[in-house]
């Protein structure tokens, strides 16, 4: 996968593979939720899109250097996963996923009505900066390369926590919460933790995409990119390593491609929901590792 | 006595009555999806879809049959609920046995195609249905000036929802109901077709938001999108009142919708979050909701 990410800037429009990276980004952190802990968040958008606000807002009102402002708004992110994810693990399944949905709401019409955000417009032409005074971000080959950088920590991470005896706890609490409750695990603090840390990565994911972009905008704290972001999991593969990746891909380059059929989109994204829902529950991924008999 | 707290009481009275008209459209909407919930344990996304669908058949209706807003009420909620019933048939029946949040997601995806289909077709912008001549026009009461119409949503929506908790919570047919809800396989023991009875349940929560969808047409316009972010009020409305419960939904319906458009008087900034503020609140004391119980 490196290999490939390394070369392929060089044959495919870099803007659209850094479109796809941090969709990619967000679609692991997510992923983790729902694939290792078993939790639906229906309100993700609200990590990857004030992360997004903060950091094009530190980066271009005060100025600050990208991998500060890029931090800033991934705190900001795991400070909101704290909040939202305290109210929300207090419940399970369909409630968890309306509660997320109708928080992230909150935060779409915060972002809507407060003034740093510039409403409708948004914050427009972010500068990139220099990455530790050092690397001009204004070139798009080392701006890809920053952003390669970023996924790919994000990525190992996760894969690291999947991996870990945390990430066998989790698995453990999805499978059967009450029984790893009573082999003396305290569950809530188990899904807290998860909660923040994906929370926080989609912040990475969405601080990164203003940076790149120059741009923070409502899009990306409406609730239809919760929608996506579990379309992309969902298509790639629920629980999969690399699930989210294909599918964030997959539903990038749709979006690429459509967009000149207008709503049309919406409609292929929802024949895909559908489709998925009904005899593809495993997604790309997940029905590879099964022919392949093993996990990826 | 012309204002109340410094606020002008026409404006007051104007937005306690928005409020009520608002209150009325989510006790309509929360109550289709509390019914939903309770025998199919699907949060039906698709709900504010099939009420947009609801408002564009009576349309419909009006353009190509020349059928008006009367018949709409009748006709628009059999067609959707139809089209609920096919849908429930072709699609929804083969997720229950999975893990319940498939059933999110369909309906989700269920949702997305419904209304690009329609953007598609009518754009974004609303497309005006006139208001029944019967009830055109309006009376003033003193201290306000109040709208047929409005009046009218008021008592009709009130009316069927009682009218829908009566049947679930005081009928024999709504007793199976709620039996069926506990334990599927002993009603269907005893001979009562379990399976009908979901589909057929499915379609008369649909017909519920399509119902809400004709009454409000004629006060908004007929729009693609107007279900898409109404919805997601509704659902914080739903789990406020704690999912499942009949009685929850209507009352935090109304209640929602009157604390809605008080808070437009007195703090207008907030009027778009304080159901969800509201929400959070609840929650942290009682995550089920105010009515709900834990599944």
């Amino acid at each position: 996968m490196v290999a490939f990410f390394v070369v392929a800037p060089f044959f495919i429009y870099p803007l659209f593979l850094m479109k796809a990276l941090c969709f990619a980004l967000f679609a692991c952190a997510f992923n983790l939720l729902i694939g290792y802990v078993g939790l639906l968040s229906f309100g993700h958008a609200a990590f990857l899109g004030s992360a997004g606000y903060i950091s094009a807002h530190t980066a271009k009102v005060w100025g600050w250097p990208p991998e500060l402002a890029i931090l800033a708004g991934t705190v900001v992110a795991g400070a909101l996963g704290v909040l939202i994810g305290a109210l929300a693990i207090r419940s399970r399944g369909i409630y968890f996923a309306n509660i997320t949905l109708a928080l992230a709401q909150m935060i779409y019409f915060f972002c809507l009505q407060a003034p740093f955000t510039h409403g409708e417009d948004g914050i427009q032409s972010v500068p990139r900066g220099m990455l530790f005074g050092l690397l001009d971000l204004r070139n798009t080959m080392t701006m890809y390369f920053v952003v390669l950088a970023v996924f790919l920590a994000g990525f190992l991470l996760i894969y690291r926590t999947i991996h870990s005896p945390f990430g066998q706890v989790l698995k453990a609490i999805r499978e059967h919460e009450p029984r790893a409750v009573s082999l003396g695990y305290t569950a809530e603090q188990y899904k807290l933790l998860a909660f923040v840390l994906s929370a926080t990565l989609s912040g990475l994911a969405g601080g990164t995409k203003a940076i790149v972009f120059q741009l923070a905008s409502l899009t990306d704290v409406h609730w239809t990119m919760s929608g996506e972001v579990v379309l992309m999991t969902l298509l790639g593969g629920l629980g999969t390593v690399f699930g989210p990746v294909v599918g964030a891909f997959i539903v990038v380059s749709l979006e690429n491609y459509l967009s000149q059929l207008g709503a049309w989109v919406t409609v292929v994204q929802g024949v895909i929901f559908v489709l998925c829902v009904l005899t593809f529950r495993r997604g790309v991924v997940g029905e590879l590792a099964r022919l392949l008999k093993k996990p990826l | 006595m012309s204002s109340i707290f410094g606020v002008p009481t026409q404006a007051l009275f104007g937005q306690l009555l928005i409020g009520l008209i608002n209150g009325s459209f989510y006790a309509l909407l929360s109550l289709g999806l509390s019914v939903i919930f309770g025998l199919l344990n699907i949060i039906n996304f698709a709900h504010g879809a099939l009420y947009m669908m609801g408002a564009f058949v009576a349309y419909f209706l009006l353009q190509w049959a020349g059928l008006g807003y009367w018949w709409a009420l009748l006709v628009s909620p059999i067609v959707v609920g139809l089209l609920g019933v096919v849908l429930e048939r072709t699609m929804l029946k083969r997720l229950y046995h999975l893990d319940h949040l498939y059933g999110l997601l369909l309906t989700f995806g269920l949702a997305l195609i419904i209304q690009g289909l329609f953007r598609n077709e009518f754009g974004s912008s609303g497309l005006p249905y006139a208001m029944p001549v019967q009830l055109a026009g309006g009376r003033s009461l003193g201290f306000m000036f109040l709208p047929n119409y409005r009046a009218w949503v008021i008592v009709f929506s009130l009316g069927t929802c009682l009218a829908t908790w009566y049947v679930i919570e005081r009928t024999k047919l709504g007793s199976y109901l709620r039996a069926a809800t506990e334990n599927p396989a002993l009603v269907q023991a005893f001979g009562i077709n379990v399976p009908r009875m979901i589909t057929l349940t499915y379609g008369f929560g649909v017909a519920l938001a399509a119902l809400a969808g004709v009454l409000a047409a004629p006060i908004y316009q007929v729009n693609p999108l107007m279900g898409a972010d109404l919805i997601i009020v509704v659902f914080a409305v739903v789990v406020i009142g704690g999912l499942g419960s009949i009685m929850g939904s209507i009352l935090t319906g109304f209640a929602l919708g009157i604390v809605e458009g008080l808070t437009k008087v007195f703090y207008p900034e907030a009027s778009n979050t304080v159901i969800f503020v509201i929400m959070a609140l609840v929650l942290l004391v009682k995550p089920t909701g105010l009515f709900g119980r834990e599944k």
